[in-house]
């Protein structure tokens, strides 16, 4: 999803579904890899620009890793290989520390789906342009896609999977009052947006409460303790967007859940 | 994104201590840095996480103005007392850049260093563009140029190794160009001050260049001077949708008014140039007026002298000047009369 720009597509060399792709390779492969490659050819393409060539050779060579192997049925061989900067970190989610060993290149968003299994937190854009990875540091919303796993350590983390009163809720009673008016309102049409749009809400519910501005409060003159109008609602909640479009119910959840009610 | 190995620093000489290494770069908020490794636009080294750095204080200074650390957060400087009094203009346009996510990352210094949104500078598939390949020519000159420049730009033709028609996209830069700010840094050698103006750079031959800030060197704060457009400020931003967008156009406009007579201006664009765009002669012409419309008109010309637009950009020009006076009339008559 790229909602900021009206970007002419590149003739090549990467459709959407391939920079996915290298996305997903990309972290696991090692510099060894590349070695077959010679620095210098590596160098001479930099300086003719040509990075797009370096990308695609680097996107084949991972291919042909991930081929090599499914073909010999070994799982763990891209797993395997050895990362270049490893280290250990402890994060704390939703109260509990995890100590993991990652690549600094993992994000909070990857860490929390693929190290630490909460996939609660969704990942939409991976560039900080939609908010479905939206969660609370030390009671902040951020986003966690571009948020690095290593520079999150030593903060309280808090994801859609802690926002509920119980750990286990079994009853909208158990849910918090955001998560119960979502339920309420009908705040969501697939779903995916709304783990980053309920983590968001309830951020920005908070910010009002303290006093925070929007620049809606500015254009309509209430920059001293503004309330929660409709206006500031889809304002505040700019930073989650929704692809089914759930916009009305959204507000009309934010709205109840700000005014302590679900219903 | 290429590997890197990752250090935090816990106080600035540790930072600078660090940054001496080639291929260092300062991490602060990430929003920009982050997405241009995953991009493969930035490809560091060592990451210097600098988030730890005791720069997050905003405190009053010797005649009068604020000092800013580098660390504050973009939500924390835009809601701050001071500023929400004194700076209404550097709130307003803080609040109106990105989202609330992240401008709880974001941060001043990080801010003032983001890179241009250029599609082409974005995109390693593209392999002219001389800010990110030196001397490989300009792919947006005659690419599509919707959020170009349209003053201060070099443009020798898309070959040319100097060609560089990208804009600066920061909000807050622009309204703090208009306040007249400073630029406090930190080096290995000491450290310096540098006038907002002096800061970001135009392309000139050598668009790869943002700023005016030397290798290693780190930003500490940012400090404003006493306030001056408290009561009549606006900040105007123009864009394709009206949230979570970057400016097409903005403006950034303050005005010392004695009743209907202005007796200084603060003026300055966004979206237009590579830089934030400020004129002095438009805040001088300005200076011991009448807020009017012709006034306000005047002033955009001299702004918009000698702006030259491209094929999906040539728009700008108008709405810029539109913005101008629109500006100047919403600020004149009170910052908190804008709706
Ligand atoms: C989807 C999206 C929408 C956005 N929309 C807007 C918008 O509408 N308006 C707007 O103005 N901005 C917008 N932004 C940009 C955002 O404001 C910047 O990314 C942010 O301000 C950068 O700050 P940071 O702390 O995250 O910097 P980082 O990403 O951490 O760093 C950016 C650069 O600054 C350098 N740096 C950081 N701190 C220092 C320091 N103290 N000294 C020296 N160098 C330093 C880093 O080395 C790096 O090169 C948007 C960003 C995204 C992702
Ligand atoms: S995944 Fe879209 S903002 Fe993070
Ligand atoms: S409910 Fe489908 S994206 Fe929001």
């Amino acid at each position: 999803m790229t909602p900021f720009t009206n970007k002419p597509s590149p003739s090549q060399p990467h459709a959407d579904n391939t920079e996915v792709l290298t996305d997903v390779l990309e972290p696991r492969i090692c510099a060894s890899e590349l070695n077959a490659e010679s620095a210098e050819e590596i160098e001479e393409l930099e300086r003719h620009g040509l990075l797009s060539e370096i990308s695609r050779r680097r996107f084949i060579q991972a291919s042909s890793a991930l081929a090599a192997s499914l073909a010999f049925g070994m799982p763990g061989f891209i797993e395997a290989q050895e990362a270049t900067h490893n280290a250990t970190v402890t994060l704390k989610v939703n109260g509990k520390p995890q100590t993991l060993s990652l690549d600094s290149r993992t994000s909070l968003l990857d860490a929390l789906r693929e190290h630490m299994d909460m996939t609660g937190t969704k990942k939409g854009c991976d560039h900080g342009q939609c908010g479905a990875c939206t969660v609370l540091i030390d009671g902040r919303r951020v986003n966690s896609c571009l948020t690095l796993a290593f520079v999150s350590e030593g903060a309280e983390i808090t994801t859609i999977e802690g926002l509920a009163k119980t750990s286990d809720p079994k009853a909208i009673e158990d849910l918090s009052a955001v998560q119960a008016a979502f339920l309420m309102h009908d705040g969501y049409q697939c779903g995916y947006c709304t783990p980053g749009q309920i983590i968001s809400a309830t951020a920005a519910i908070t910010e009002q409460q303290k006093g925070e501005l929007s620049i809606v409060s500015w254009h309509s003159g209430k920059n001293d303790q503004p309330e929660l109008t409709d206006d500031e609602i889809r304002e505040r909640m700019s930073g989650n967007i929704c692809r089914c479009g759930a916009y009305p119910n959204i507000v009309a959840a934010v709205r109840a859940a700000s005014k302590g009610a679900s219903a | 994104m290429k590997s890197f190995a990752y250090s935090r620093a816990t106080s600035n000489a540790q930072a600078l201590e660090a940054a001496r290494a080639r291929g260092t770069q300062f991490l602060a908020g990430g929003t920009n840095l982050v997405d241009l490794m995953k991009y493969q636009v930035e490809q560091p080294v060592t990451l210097v996480d600098i988030n730890h750095l005791a720069l997050t204080e905003i405190s009053q200074i010797d005649g009068g103005g604020i000092s800013i650390g580098a660390m504050v957060r973009n939500s924390d400087l835009a809601n701050h007392p001071l500023v929400r009094t004194n700076y209404p203009l550097l709130s307003q346009a803080l609040l109106s850049g990105a989202s609330p996510q992240l401008r709880n990352m974001a941060s001043t210094g990080g801010n003032l260093m983001q890179r241009t949104r250029c599609y082409y500078f974005n995109d390693i598939s593209f392999s002219a563009c001389n800010k990110r390949a030196p001397g490989s020519g300009c792919a947006a000159l005659e690419g599509y140029n919707r959020i170009h420049a349209i003053l201060g730009q070099t443009d020798k033709g898309p070959t040319s190794g100097e060609t560089c028609i990208a804009t600066h996209p920061s909000d807050m830069c622009v309204a703090m160009a208009a306040l007249q700010a400073t630029v406090e840094v930190e080096g290995r050698g000491g450290r310096r001050t540098i006038p907002f103006a002096e800061f970001h750079r135009l392309p000139g031959n050598d668009p790869s260049r943002d700023t005016t800030l030397r290798e290693g060197e780190l930003i500490t704060a940012v400090t404003l001077p006493s306030a001056k457009f408290a009561k009549n400020a606006f900040y105007l931003k123009a864009r394709d949708r009206n949230s979570y967008a970057f400016a097409l156009i903005s403006v950034a406009a303050g005005l010392e008014m004695e009743g209907t007579t202005i007796r200084s201006a603060g003026l300055a664009m966004g979206g237009v140039a590579h830089k934030p765009w400020r004129i002095p002669e438009a805040e001088k012409a300005l200076a011991g007026q009448l807020a009017s419309p012709e006034n306000f008109a005047h002033a955009a010309d001299i702004l918009l002298h000698g702006a030259h637009g491209y094929e999906h950009n040539r728009f700008k020009i108008e709405l810029a000047k539109q913005g101008v006076v629109r500006a100047l009339t919403v600020a004149a008559q009170g910052t908190s009369e804008v709706a």
